[in-house]
């Protein structure tokens, strides 16, 4: 299921201000791929172009093409929701739906898109639920409001609540920041289960992090404050950690600015 | 070089007043009005209750200033001035129930409810609001289902879709909608409706001008709550996939349905007591109209103005009781509103 994202000469715009600049790089299927780099400097912005949400963003603008297998994402005549069901996405904070039960939750992204049989769906969240190591925990009260979860549970939640549609990327934007070290570890140990499934894409401040989950790694950063992020250098994992070919991904890893 | 250091206390602890002082300030700021009053023959408990009022706040301030020094004395002064005004506030409101009550209560009753002046003249006793009710229902029923569909679809769109140019006008007519006097909306719909179009007075005359006042009041609140709602959870829906109104309709609705239910209920009260429109447009019917499409009708404020208008005692306790009667009608549907923003509330148990 899981496909290639080709992105060639992606720029995008909040209004005027030019966000990310001249963007080009691939995202293999069933691997990680990891972005970091300073804050401001575009990761989040070129994450969510990858599924359309960037232009959800009042004035949000994009240039340039994102090909997914072979279709362009910003071709003519796509429609945005046809992309998000093929890309789905978790968010910073975990943001479960309050109004839903956690069974709710799993299923919207699938009740809300079309009909289903409900022991069609029992078989779905339960599916989901276990893809996110979630269904232990929750098996026994799958009726009670999602928000009444823990932080790290409900972002296994949303997890799941992403998987559920089965989409075929599934992109995370610094799905552990707002977590304890035990959730964190929770969620990477499932990110290395789904990336055989899913072609996962991650965003993170946290650089041993990028290393443990990752396959290859993205560095990203802004020549000044108000300039245009741009992607320095992608490479194998391994390679980004120890050996990088540009000299100011090395000084970012090992902390000498930043 | 000099180093200016801040002065230490010598304890963590300081003089604390005990927990009873303010009830004490109080009696005691109470009994000194009423001696003042008393030796200096002012009749007016108002005035009573305005100097016990100003000699509580000093005499707070002053102790605390005394015991507990200057930031203890200011945090004391803030708090006995909230109670004043609270004070102050809910008098009003207070004695405003308890005459209503006292005077109303002499006629209401089952027969007062139940029956409409159909029979009786203004200077006799008897008769009662049936017809009334039943006229205020269904204007404010009409009014609410042209007003409430309208008002919320016109938040939806500012809030959701509204960009550039039209959002702004359409922003600035409800603005201007709000500012509109009842008389003027009535006198709107009494000019197109009746003079222009040549329809007959009506509960649907009324309910229109009422929809009118009532919409901008629905599309404030609905606003209010549906910027409340987390961007996140848009977001998230929309990255399951789902479109934009559906993600409206199943995500962003249910979240702040609570609160836009307590605005459109708080609408309602807010026309329910409208006289002016519903007395240019509906006219008066001392009998049951039960269609509000065709011929005048009776509403509660107009029964209270013409009852108290007749200007005789049978009337004044017919008006007191009506007005005890819309109070109440009021007070439900605000208790309504709180229930179902309770019961609609996204749950956060565990």
């Amino acid at each position: 299921m899981a496909k290639r994202i080709d992105v060639s000469g992606l720029t995008a715009f909040y209004g005027s201000h030019k966000a990310i600049e001249d963007i080009s790089m691939t995202v293999e299927p069933r691997s990680v791929t990891a972005f970091i780099g300073p804050s401001g400097c575009g990761k989040s912005t070129f994450l969510r172009t990858l599924n359309r949400m960037h232009e959800v963003t009042t004035g949000g603008r994009v240039e340039g093409k994102v090909l997914l297998d072979d279709e362009d994402l910003y071709g003519a005549g796509v429609d945005p929701v046809n992309v998000r069901r093929t890309i789905g996405m978790v968010f910073q904070r975990p943001n479960p739906f309050p109004t839903m039960s956690i069974f709710d939750n799993v299923a919207a992204g699938l009740r809300l898109n079309g009909s289903y049989k409900k022991s069609e769906l029992n078989a779905i969240v339960e599916k989901s639920l276990k893809g996110a190591n979630l269904w232990n925990e929750v098996k026994d009260r799958l009726n009670k409001p999602g928000s009444g979860l823990s932080g790290g549970q409900q972002q296994r939640l949303c997890i799941a609540r992403a998987i559920a549609v089965e989409p075929q990327v599934l992109l995370m934007d610094e799905p552990c920041s707002a977590l304890d070290p035990i959730s964190t570890l929770a969620i990477e140990d499932l990110i290395g289960e789904l990336k055989e499934r899913f072609t996962i894409v991650i965003v993170t401040h946290n650089m041993q992090q990028a290393a443990r989950v990752s396959d290859r790694t993205a560095f990203f950063n802004l020549a000044a404050v108000g300039q245009p992020g741009k992607l320095v250098e992608i490479d194998e994992t391994e390679r980004i950690f120890s050996n990088p070919s540009v000299q100011a991904t090395e000084d970012y890893i090992s902390g000498r600015f930043g | 070089m000099s180093t200016t250091t801040i002065a230490k206390p010598a304890s963590l602890r300081g003089a604390r007043l005990p927990r009873w002082t303010p009830a004490v300030v109080a009696l005691g700021s109470a009994a000194v009005a009423v001696a003042i009053g008393t030796v200096a023959g002012l009749d007016s408990r108002i005035q009573w209750g305005l100097i016990a009022a100003v000699l509580f706040i000093v005499a707070s301030y002053a102790v605390a200033v005394a015991v507990e020094g200057g930031r203890q004395a200011k945090d004391r002064l803030a708090t006995s001035l909230v109670w004043v005004t609270f004070l102050l506030a809910v008098v009003p409101l207070a004695s405003l129930v308890f005459e209503t009550v006292e005077r109303g209560s002499t006629v209401f009753n089952g027969y007062f409810l139940t029956h409409s002046m159909g029979v009786v003249a203004d200077d006799e006793p008897g008769g009662g609001i049936y017809h009334a009710i039943l006229g205020t229902l269904e204007q404010v029923l009409l009014a609410s289902v042209i007003a409430v569909p309208i008002g919320m679809l016109t938040a939806i769109y500012l809030v959701e879709y509204g960009r550039g140019k039209l959002a702004k006008v359409v922003t600035f007519f409800v603005d201007v909608m709000t500012g509109i006097p009842s008389i003027v909306a009535g006198l709107f719909v009494l000019s197109f409706w009746i003079l222009i179009l040549g329809f007959d007075f009506s509960g649907w005359a009324g309910a229109m001008a009422l929809a009118i006042l009532m919409m901008p009041v629905v599309v404030r609140s609905t606003e209010e709550m549906l910027k409340l709602v987390p961007n996140e959870l848009r977001e998230a829906s929309l990255a399951l996939g789902i479109p934009k109104w559906r993600t409206i309709l199943k995500v962003v609705l249910p979240t702040a349905i609570g609160g836009i239910t307590t605005g459109v209920m708080l609408a309602v009260a807010r026309i329910a007591g409208e006289t002016a429109p519903v007395l240019l447009l509906v006219w008066v019917n001392p009998m049951i109209n039960t269609n509000p499409f065709e011929g005048s009708q009776a509403s509660l404020p107009l029964y209270i103005y013409q009852q108290y208008a007749a200007g005789n005692q049978a009337g004044y306790d017919r008006a007191w009781a009506a007005a005890l009667a819309l109070i109440g009608f009021i007070m439900i549907l605000n208790l309504a509103a709180r229930g179902v923003a309770r019961w609609k509330a996204p749950k956060t148990g565990r």
